[in-house]
């Protein structure tokens, strides 16, 4: 019996049965998009080679919760910045040209930094923790590497029964090219 | 978009025209390479003599001590800005002029805090003791003082140079998939690796448009405050010629003066180079010129006002500081930075010059000349005419070491530079094809 290697499971899942279409216009995707919505599909992935509004408001996605890891982390920065001057300051205390030894007004320099440095770091983190939380399933499903270049694509899983349809839909909102994955 | 012809640049032309730039790039990319690595090598040879023999290597005499390091120091710093104003600033004004050049601009910026970052280091002495600028628990439990602008200045650029770096790499990360895409042989694999598993899906978009937002949001106040801080080095202390609270915006409005400067001096070269011509055009040019008057104008009024408030202020010390600039010793220096920095950029209000790639050039020369020569006068010309220590006015001269070490500055920056055009897209992909109209059924429309 042939065991199956658990780092292939993680690493080369089994490729998501689906629809692939590739379109040559931004309208005709747009198009696409919401015939799949109107149809009852949620879960399909739209690939495009820049971000376009007209895809973003027919999809109509929530705003990205990258926001929440700006604001947090600039807020720990900023307190952080407070606690190393302040701690440092009164853990050996020198008085230095006759400014009280925890001086706000210089610390603010160093508060200011920490708040964009934690800001700016927090926010990579919050876009790479949610594309990767979206793209669990990004190794499986079908791509095509002109996506990046200058086409459009549209990826919708869907049983192989239920494929047809998709296909049509497809066809009809203007794909160039609909393959089964 | 009016600055590219649309009849000849679609979607699959940006792609394969910035593409080609990772391809042979010739005898004359390799030549400037070589002469980059040789200036490093002078470079790093003069900084082995001085850390054999010290600090006296590099002429410093009292009350010159702050000299042509750090004069190295604050120019590269300020070239480092104009990338973030660029990359950052145009990006929320929605700029579409950018697209086409703010990742020479960025890349500039994160090799110019390598290289201005290099000088304190250099600068103290003792160079293996670097880290004590770090507050970290020792056994003697002392910590920095917060209250020295220097250990602003250290956090300062220690921020730029980070958030920078990883503003540079969120933009890059969409071309470097799409070069993946076209890539073949070995370059197909790095590429696939630093793409991060980059597809372009809606979800990818939704996170990194945001992101990317915030990042630029985050930028545009550190870009400012960074040379803010920098100039409090200055401002903070007694000496005439520095204490005064004009610094921050002179020095930032310099900053950018000069690093627009040299982006024009990198582009030039860079768009001959790699065929760019349908992608730079003479509009992007023509914009970076405009900015450059912009700025060298305020910086020239910041002139004006220095001296202006050096006379009216009627502090003794104030105007013999600024007169000593003008006519002392150093006039050739003042003169330079006056020429060059208040001068010359005049030039640019003619159409003619702003539209002409061999004049911008020459001009861009001339600016970062000038700007070079107006930290070396804020800075050693300030310490060597310093009111307070008159009987110990020494005169100051740069050694051979200091040279050797500034012109191995300049090979270190081109050296990285040279070699992050070569193996990255210098033009970003997916942002110049934002600013083209979209392919729509039926017709081609502009939106």
């Amino acid at each position: 019996m042939k065991l199956a290697n658990p780092l292939t499971a993680i690493f080369h899942p089994p490729p998501t049965p689906g629809v692939l279409g590739v379109f040559g216009h931004v309208d005709a995707t747009v198009d696409a998009i919401g015939q799949l919505r109107r149809a009852g599909h949620t879960d399909f992935t739209v690939y495009s080679p820049i971000p376009r509004h007209e895809i973003e408001d027919a999809l109509e996605q929530p705003v990205s919760p990258v926001r929440m890891f700006t604001l947090i982390g600039g807020i720990a920065g900023c307190a952080i910045g407070a606690w190393i001057t302040l701690y440092m300051s009164y853990d050996w205390p020198l008085v230095l040209g006759g400014k009280p030894i925890g001086s706000i007004p210089p610390y603010v320099v160093i508060m200011f930094e920490m708040t964009i440095l934690f800001g700016a770091l927090s926010t990579i983190l919050g876009i790479a923790f949610n594309a990767l939380f979206a793209a669990r399933r990004l190794g499986t499903v079908a791509y095509d590497p002109r996506f990046t270049n200058d086409k459009f694509g549209i990826f919708v899983p869907s049983e192989p029964a239920r494929a047809g349809q998709v296909e049509t839909l497809l066809r009809g909102a203007g794909a160039e090219e609909v393959r089964r994955a | 978009m009016a600055e590219t012809s649309p009849s000849r640049v679609s979607y699959d032309f940006v792609t394969r025209a910035i593409a080609r730039t990772l391809g042979n790039p010739g005898k004359g990319y390799y030549a400037l390479l070589a002469l980059a690595v040789a200036l490093l090598g002078v470079g790093i040879g003069c900084l082995l003599f001085l850390l054999r023999y010290g600090l006296g290597l590099a002429g410093y005499s009292h009350p010159v001590y702050w000299a042509v390091y750090i004069t190295c120091f604050v120019f590269w710093v300020g070239i480092a800005h104009s990338g973030t104003l660029i990359s950052a600033i145009l990006f929320l004004f929605r700029s579409g002029w950018r697209t086409a050049v703010y990742r020479t601009a960025e890349a500039m910026t994160v090799f110019a805090v390598m290289t201005a970052g290099l000088f304190p280091l250099i600068h103290i002495g003792r160079q293996w003791y670097f880290y004590w600028l770090i507050p970290y628990p020792n056994e003697r439990g002392l910590w920095p003082n917060f209250k020295s602008p220097l250990i602003w200045d250290e956090f300062a650029i220690g921020t730029y140079f980070t958030v920078s770096t990883v503003f540079l790499i969120m933009g890059l990360i969409p071309d470097i998939a799409a070069v993946r895409d076209v890539a073949t042989g070995w370059r197909k694999k790095l590429y696939a690796i630093t793409a991060l598993g980059w597809r372009g899906t809606n979800e990818q978009w939704r996170h990194y448009t945001r992101g990317y937002l915030y990042l630029a949001a985050l930028a545009t106040p550190l870009v400012l405050s960074v040379h803010s801080v920098v100039s409090w080095d200055f401002a903070m202390a007694l000496v005439p010629g520095w204490h005064a609270t004009l610094f921050a915006p002179y020095f930032v409005a310099g900053a950018i003066y000069s690093g627009v400067a040299m982006v024009i001096t990198l582009l030039v070269p860079i768009r001959k180079l790699f065929h760019l011509e349908d992608i730079i055009t003479i509009h992007h040019f023509e914009n970076l010129a405009k900015l450059c008057l912009l700025t060298g104008l305020i910086v020239s009024m910041s002139y004006c006002t220095e001296n202006f408030t050096a006379w009216f202020g009627g502090n003794p010390h104030e105007r013999a500081a600024f007169w000593y600039r003008a006519f002392g010793p150093f006039w050739w220096a003042s003169w330079t930075m006056n020429i060059c920095n208040g001068l010359l950029p005049w030039l640019l209000w003619s159409k003619k010059v702003q539209t002409s790639i061999t004049g911008l050039f020459v001009i861009s020369i001339f600016v970062n000349i000038g700007m070079w020569f107006e930290r070396f006068v804020i800075i050693v010309v300030s310490l060597a005419g310093e009111p307070f220590e008159r009987f110990a006015n020494a005169t100051y001269n740069p050694t051979w070491a200091d040279w050797g070490i500034m012109a191995g500055s300049f090979g270190w920056f081109f050296m990285w530079f040279l070699l992050f055009v070569k193996n990255f897209p210098t033009v970003s992909i997916s942002e110049v094809k934002e600013v083209l109209p979209a392919p729509q059924r039926g017709k081609a429309r502009v939106s």
